[in-house]
């Protein structure tokens, strides 16, 4: 247990429609997020991927089952431990969620101005290095909506980064960009993760790119999850639910690149 | 067909007492959030400024067209009883005890409020509360009470403004424009009000502003929970329309209901 950076056992979690019938997100759910290594989790839209980050996240309550991090049980944690608790993680939102009010450098340095006791010099240090490391050099004083979407990507990534989290999540990062930048930013994603060592939950539709940064991949379908070792297992699972999210979400072409490695 | 009504009813039930249970939780992490360190004084200041001085212009002229208006209104009912010197006592009861406080916090809720319930709304769609939260930065400290505290010194700054604009206007139309002597509308001011009448006004601003607050924002800051409201910028204009007309009819309500109670 102490093994994993993430833990889910058995957890459910579903919500009640509007029409009063209830909608099972995640069924019983088992998983285990090695340390230190990329994890993808894929599924169609609906079928929970970002319910269960917002789960790991405590945003929302499971119904039941338990999830523990670091080896510590945080289902039920609440206050100054939920606090704690989240220092721990590093999130990059599909829409970067940077503050429109907020200059690029007053975006990055929220965490450290919010969450530690430096000072402004040593703040001031930090976030250049930071605008240096992301390639934002000389845009700190633009704010989000003077930068494109590859930008706030950038500038989403660096203020997740400043309190040096151990997991990172990244909630489908690459929507909305062109395939130029969406290699840009999955080189950095590995650049980074291999100078900081964090664990790494990707959420993606991207797919079959995405699949080239992991270790592991899971599956989400009908509230279900199959987690599988390696992305080539995907091709050889005798399952009849994957064989169809094979065909489907991933089509031929990655079957064919598959098929070559 | 009588189990899908009760159905419907009892669904409609669960989701009003909800909704109370939410919006209760939200004002008491709200206020919680005046105690919890580092008070964000930067914030609170834009705040009291966004509300308090961007709303004088529109306080200032509502005031009075409000006093010039029960002026005229106020010399043309007296006079057919000779009474037109009672005119500064009726002005000046009129808008101390309900026009001030009343018209000065559905012109902030519609000013101020909407732009709190969007902007909260907006954060909220596009994860910027999450954000925050992921980052263990408490949502509530950080930008919600300063909200609600520049609210409430806000709104009976304003409405002490609004009362004083409006006796101007009335002595305006009645004094200057209807020949009133002004030293009876002065007089008839001075004996008539009294501290207790003063005292109710103030009650009632601080009411109608943590109304008017706590609605704006608690609607914005629950915008994904609001049943019927849609999803994204169609579910922000909505439910900023529904905080403005909720807060409205709440602070009418409660108008009656303190003045049943402190007059």
């Amino acid at each position: 247990m102490v093994n994993a950076a993430i833990e889910f056992k058995d957890v459910r979690k579903s919500f009640t429609k509007k029409d009063g019938s209830v909608q099972h997100i995640l069924d019983g759910v088992d998983f285990i997020v090695p340390p230190g290594k990329t994890t993808v989790i894929a599924g169609g839209s609906g079928q929970g991927k970002s319910v269960t980050l917002k789960l790991v996240l405590r945003l929302m309550d499971a119904d039941s089952g338990r999830i523990f991090i670091h080896g510590e049980d945080v289902t039920r944690v609440r206050g100054k431990k939920l606090e704690t608790l989240r220092t721990q993680f590093g999130v990059l939102f599909q829409g970067s969620a940077l503050f429109d009010s907020l200059t690029v450098f007053e975006n990055i340095a929220l965490p450290l101005r919010e969450r530690t006791s430096k000072s402004e010099e040593e703040i001031f240090e930090q976030v250049h290095a930071s605008l240096a490391q992301f390639e934002l050099t000389g845009h700190d004083a633009k704010y989000p909506a003077q930068l494109s979407g590859g930008m706030r990507k950038r500038v989403g990534l660096a203020r997740a980064m400043q309190l040096q989290p151990s997991i990172m999540l990244f909630d489908e990062p690459t929507t909305g960009l062109d395939p130029v930048m969406t290699q840009e930013i999955y080189h950095l994603f590995a650049s980074t993760q291999a100078e900081f060592g964090f664990t790494s939950v990707i959420v993606s539709h991207d797919i079959p790119k995405i699949f080239n940064l992991a270790d592991q991949v899971i599956i989400l379908d009908k509230g279900r999850m199959d987690v599988f070792e390696s992305p080539e297992e995907i091709q050889w699972s005798e399952k009849e639910h994957i064989q169809d999210f094979v065909k489907t979400t991933m089509g031929e072409i990655y079957q064919s690149q598959l098929v070559e490695k | 067909m009588n189990t899908n009504f009760l159905a419907r009813l009892g669904n409609t039930g669960m989701y009003v007492l909800t909704d109370l249970g939410r919006m209760a939780f939200f004002v008491s992490k709200a206020l919680r959030g005046v105690f919890r360190r580092p008070f964000r004084m930067g914030e609170f200041l834009r705040q009291i400024h966004f509300i308090g001085v961007g709303s004088l212009t529109v306080i200032f002229f509502t005031a009075l067209s409000t006093g010039m208006v029960l002026g005229l209104q106020g010399y043309y009912s007296l006079n057919k009883f000779g009474a037109d010197g009672m005119l500064g006592s009726a002005v000046s009861l009129t808008l101390i005890l309900e026009l001030g406080p009343v018209l000065t916090a559905l012109m902030v809720a519609g000013r101020a409020g909407s732009a709190m319930c969007a902007e909260l709304g907006i954060m909220r769609i596009s994860e910027q509360i999450d954000a925050l939260d992921c980052m263990a930065i408490d949502p509530f400290r950080y930008f919600i009470t300063p909200k609600f505290l520049a609210t409430i010194i806000a709104i009976p700054l304003l409405t002490s403004i609004f009362d004083v604009v409006g006796i101007a206007g009335g002595y305006i139309a009645g004094v200057k424009l209807m020949g009133v002597s002004p030293g009876s509308y002065m007089q008839g001011m001075t004996s008539s009000v009294t501290n207790h009448d003063i005292m109710i006004g103030a009650v009632k601003s601080v009411v109608f502003a943590v109304l008017v607050v706590w609605i704006c924002c608690g609607r914005g800051y629950f915008v994904q929970e609001i049943r019927g409201a849609g999803f994204g910028a169609e579910s922000v204009s909505r439910v900023t329309t529904q905080a403005v007309v909720l807060s409205s009819i709440s602070v009418l309500v409660f108008d009656y209901l303190l003045t049943a109670v402190l007059l």
